[in-house]
């Protein structure tokens, strides 16, 4: 619970559809201090001789002093900024990549990352909205609420979800044990021997560390769900990408990346982000068909976790689309007719019985049709149970990874605790800790850290 | 007809009604305690034990600000154990078993001679309520009492409707009058209540008990007391024993069950689930080849002996066969059998953490009737309620223990905010903070309240301002002391199975390392420490903190956390609906329970994250 703590936060604020730019907020007591720590300005004035609402142009440096994005740093001093505290703005120009890495960087440097609502939070215990303003963040934030909720609730899909049920389930089993051979040490009670704790809690521990440790997850809570959008040139890749972008308004983000000549866009995913690459961006350069090569499209499905195929139903198949479709991984892939609307002649039957029925969904990204069905497929690769791949890089997002790391530090301990013999009140401390922790992820929390779980279920200001 | 005005009444003489009237009256106020029974003081209807995991932290954080409990309790203890010992400091719990005539007599001795405060027998019927305040109380003679305030302390009393078998009638506990009547005053006055039940075991007769069958259960020789004011003594030490049902008396009782009142409908309220029947258990865990059925004395000068495990209203006739099952009780005569009785409490979401009425001005709840369990429980919401009389008719703040300094404060808390399905009893479990609620630091945590209160004499509370001086000043010194990294020193850690150290440390460093005892540590190295240690307790209070540092400081920062969220207050008058935004039933449950902060308003049930965080923005703006 962080009430009013002046401890500077951060996150990633994104103007959702109106500009390219990734934007990084801190605000705190020590805001300016970490920026200075990241930035180097173009005219090598320091963050902390700037005036407030003012800009500078320069780099975020990483902590080997290289580059990692070019920026604009806006800086609003305490107490007239939002939260009435120090507040420094770090626009990224380098796609969402980047500005992760800008905001991973400020953590680094001694920034926590914000609870979902932080920031209005601190807005408002710190007098700086009035009751009419913060009336109306509240009605913004109850009607996200459900939304939110629902998304907090989906976040964690199946299977891992599943695990972090079983774990807590375990511990709670764990703590029945170790608490009632405290009150209940008259009852003659027969309670497990405190090795066999031991070796479950030391179970939990391998569990939960497994998910969270693999360097590749901890990538992918990063960055999101990669999902690459393939297929020879006018096949309506953009237009696919427009239907699903515009269906999800309210919550996308256009990030032109400078990194690949691809655009890339965020859409969530029942809270899940999901990056969609779209392959057209390079439609503009020369030498058309050449440029987009399988090869080239092949560089894509290879680093995305799910390929979405489109193909052109209304014209037959030709050597291109049969090309990828030899060489991708159909267990991955999605494959998507689009077009359906103007004519409808490959024969799917075939496609069915040779890649199975699951795979293809039929489209029109004009007309908007099969957009949901083919949200909800990728959805359902995203947590489905064959593929534990996919799965269980889903870590959620990087609060519950956060969370995780402190029910990690907490199994640890009463690990500890336990194997230097320490009784039962000591590891039990612990455990309770990492229960109530990981409740706050699942959603089953019924502790009394309740205001910071409070503000987690209104996802704002992120 | 008025007869005599009084600053306080106290319904009730049991736990609570004395720890009540005791604080009132030594706050110098004028106080009349009525009580069914005058020769039912301080009465211990169930088990005859003080203390026990939990509650022995009640017990000494009453007796911390000035309560009589733990100081009664040490006159007529006649057997302590210290349970839990292999564990850490903050969950062990002393455990007495009681003369029960004998802490009876000497309670009722206190409060007979207590300044200010009138012993009285008489039965309430009536409480004055006037203008939303309490006016006073009428008895059953039909005299009426005034008074600046009522405290019910009622116990089991009221409509207390004892079970034995297919019979039942109303008492308030066996062999004695119910209080029929002032639950409708109290209704009347716009509480609600509910129903409880609990029950107690048989007592049989010594003399028909072959001791020779058992395994004796002495008591422990150890100094120990439950009084920071009283210096430890060793107790007399009456053992108990212990004997088992077996499969004879399961077979007994499954083939009778529907003797049982649960079985037969006769009960249907919630028991304590910490103290289920023999009946209920036998149906409950059909595996279990075998219960432990504990004989503990009733008293120094009685032959009455008490039957742990053994709870049960099933007819008495029946009660006598179930005994004689059991190994060693084949001859035992019951003296008295074990009964249920059901009673109405009031839902203690009605009060404020000063035990006051939210409703009714002036009219305090305490004890059983609060819907507690058990005699500590009782004795320490008497206390509270007691003490905040008095303050309330002084004109002072309240006294509002916390979560985070006392399991008092977690009691309360818990009452005012959880629904209760069963009878409430404490346990370590429902404290956060447990590791640094200890009960050997219940003076350090307390005793300024007792003392600001006025209930701690100058020399009581300079006595702990001196004890917590000396753990400072040890802990300061113990820090600088150093410990060279020589042969003599290593040869020593050698010994105590700790490794060596390379460089020189400082003996707080030693003593983080769990194998080294501070006691131990004194013996070796007397000069080293250059200390002069007159105080144990200090000794044990230092080495607790530097050996549980970690743990206890983690807890710190959770406190301080929650003391912010506890210190957003809420008016009383605060309008519910008048805010948008917030569900219709939480609206509705915060303007019956009130809560008296944004971190109480959070623990009450029902109440969603979201409902806090919009009243939050509501109670900011004002």
């Amino acid at each position: 619970m962080n009430m009013i703590n002046n401890d500077t936060i951060c996150a990633i604020g994104t103007r959702t559809g109106e500009s390219a730019i990734g934007i990084v907020r801190l605000s705190g007591n020590d805001a300016i201090k970490i920026s200075e720590k990241i930035f180097i300005s173009n005219n090598g004035k320091p963050i902390k001789e700037m005036a407030s609402y003012t800009m500078a142009y320069g780099y975020v440096i990483d902590e080997r002093k290289e580059i990692v994005d070019q920026v604009i740093i806006s800086v609003m001093k305490s107490p007239k900024s939002y939260t009435r505290e120090d507040i420094v703005e770090i626009n990224c120009h380098g796609g969402i990549i980047a500005t992760k890495k800008v905001m991973n960087l400020c953590i680094s440097n001694g920034a926590r990352l914000s609870d979902p609502g932080e920031f209005t939070r601190r807005a408002f215990i710190n007098g700086r909205i009035d009751l009419t303003q913060a009336e109306a963040v509240i009605e913004i934030i109850r009607a996200k609420t459900e939304q939110s909720l629902k998304i907090a609730a989906n976040n964690i899909k199946g299977n891992i979800k599943n695990k972090l049920e079983n774990q807590r389930k375990e511990l709670l089993e764990i703590l029945i044990e170790l608490e009632a051979s405290i009150d209940f040490i008259e009852e003659d009670l027969e309670i497990a021997p405190y090795e066999d704790l031991e070796k479950r809690v030391q179970i939990v521990y391998k569990e939960i560390k497994e998910l969270v440790n693999d360097e590749k997850k901890g990538e992918l809570v990063k960055n999101g769900i990669k999902v690459a959008i393939v297929g020879k040139p006018n096949v309506g890749k953009s237009s696919l990408l427009n239907a699903i972008s515009k269906k999800e308004k309210a919550i996308v983000t256009h990030i032109p990346g400078t990194t690949r000549d691809a655009i890339e866009e965020i859409i969530y995913l029942e809270g899940i982000p999901v990056i969609f690459i779209d392959t057209a961006g390079i439609r503009k350069a020369k030498n058309l068909i050449e440029k987009i090569g399988v090869k080239n499209s092949l560089r894509f499905i290879e680093e995305a976790e799910i390929p979405v195929i489109v193909i052109d139903a209304s014209a037959p198949l030709d050597k291109y689309d049969e090309e990828i479709l030899i060489k991708v991984n159909l267990n991955k892939a999605i494959i998507c007719f689009n077009k359906i609307d103007i004519a409808n002649v490959i024969n799917k039957n075939d496609f069915k019985k040779k890649f199975g029925e699951n795979i293809i969904v039929e489209i029109s990204a004009k007309k908007g049709i099969g957009i949901k069905e083919l949200e909800g497929k990728i959805i359902k690769k995203m947590g489905s149970e064959n593929d534990f791949d996919i799965q269980d890089k889903i870590i959620i997002n990087i609060r519950h990874k956060r969370i995780l790391v402190e029910v990690i530090s907490c199994l640890k301990n009463s690990i500890k605790a336990m194997k230097n013999k320490m009784s039962e009140e000591f590891p039990s401390a612990d455990l309770k800790l990492a229960y109530n922790l990981i409740g706050e992820i699942t959603g089953e929390s019924a502790t009394d850290e309740i205001i910071n779980g409070i503000f987690e279920k209104f996802c704002i200001g992120k | 007809m008025k007869i005599d005005a009084f600053d306080v009444i106290v319904i009730g003489a049991g736990h609570a009604g004395c720890e009540a009237s005791l604080a009132c009256a030594r706050l110098g106020f004028k106080t009349l305690v009525l009580t069914i029974n005058l020769d039912k003081v301080a009465l211990m209807p169930c088990n005859p034990a003080i203390g026990g995991v939990g509650k022995t932290q009640l017990v000494l954080e009453l007796d911390a600000m000035g309560g009589q409990m733990g100081k009664t309790a040490n006159e007529a203890a006649i057997q302590v154990r210290m349970l839990n010992r292999s564990k850490g400091p903050a969950v062990r719990a002393l455990r007495a078993q009681i003369d029960k005539k004998g802490y009876e007599s000497a309670m009722k001795r206190t409060l007979e001679n207590t300044e200010n405060l009138t012993l009285r027998q008489g039965t309430v019927d009536r409480i004055l309520v006037d203008n939303g305040r309490i006016q006073g109380v009428s008895i059953e003679s039909g005299v009426t009492f005034y008074s600046e305030s009522v405290i019910v302390a009622a116990g089991t009393f009221l409509r207390g409707r004892i079970i034995l078998g297919s019979s039942e009638y109303h008492a308030g506990r066996m062999g004695e009058y119910p209080s029929m009547y002032l639950t409708d005053s109290i209704l009347k006055a716009g509480l609600v209540m509910d129903r409880f039940q609990t029950a107690t075991p048989p007592r049989i007769d010594k003399r028909t008990i072959d001791f020779s069958k058992m395994a004796v259960q002495p008591g422990e020789d150890i100094p120990a007391s439950f009084s920071f004011w009283n210096s430890d003594k060793i107790f007399p030490n009456i053992p108990s024993y212990l004997t088992y049902t077996n499969d004879k008396t399961h077979e007994l009782i499954r083939n009778n069950i529907s003797l049982s009142p649960i079985k037969s409908g006769m009960v249907t309220t919630h028991g304590p689930r910490h103290c289920p029947s023999i009946d209920r258990k036998v149906i409950n865990y059909e595996n279990k080849s075998r219960h432990p059925v504990f004989i503990e004395p009733e008293g120094k000068y009685s032959n009455e002996s008490y039957l742990q495990g053994l709870t049960t209203s099933m007819p008495a006739f029946f009660q006598q066969l179930i005994v004689n099952t059991v190994v060693g009780l084949e001859n035992a005569r019951i003296m008295r059998p074990g009964y249920a009785v059901e009673y109405d409490y009031l839902l203690p979401n009605q009060l404020k953490h000063s035990l006051e009425c939210k409703t009714v001005a002036n009219l305090f709840f305490a004890g059983q009737v609060n819907g507690t369990s058990g005699y500590e429980e009782a004795a320490a919401q008497g206390f509270i309620a007691g003490v905040n009389t008095a303050l309330k008719l002084s004109g002072k703040e309240p006294l509002i223990l916390k979560r985070s300094n006392s399991y008092i404060g977690v009691l309360i808390d818990d009452l005012i905010n959880k629904e209760l399905s069963e009878p409430y009893r404490m346990y370590t479990s429902r404290s956060e903070y447990r590791l640094s609620l200890r009960p050997e630091n219940a003076d350090l945590r307390l005793s300024f309240f007792g003392y600001s209160a006025g209930l701690l004499k100058e020399e009581q509370y300079s006595k702990v301002l001196d004890k917590n001086l000396q753990i400072e000043n040890l802990l300061h010194d113990l820090s600088k002391k150093v410990i060279n990294a020589n042969d003599e020193t290593n040869k020593y850690l050698a010994k105590l199975g700790s490794s060596p150290v390379e460089n020189s440390t400082t003996i707080y460093k030693l003593l983080q390392r769990p194998e080294i005892k501070f006691s131990a540590l004194v013996k070796t190295f007397p000069d080293i420490l250059g200390i002069s240690i007159s105080d144990s307790k200090v000794l044990e209070q230092v080495e607790t903190y530097i050996k549980y540092k970690g743990y206890i400081d983690r807890e710190l920062i959770g406190i301080k956390k929650l003391e912010n969220v506890e210190n957003i207050a809420i008016d009383i008058n605060f309008d519910y609906f008048k805010i948008n935004g917030i569900t219709f039933e939480a609206r509705e449950k915060l303007s019956r329970i009130k809560p008296e902060t944004l971190g109480q308003a959070s623990r009450i049930a029902g109440i969603s994250p979201a409902d806090i965080s919009i009243l939050m923005v509501a109670i900011k703006q004002g």
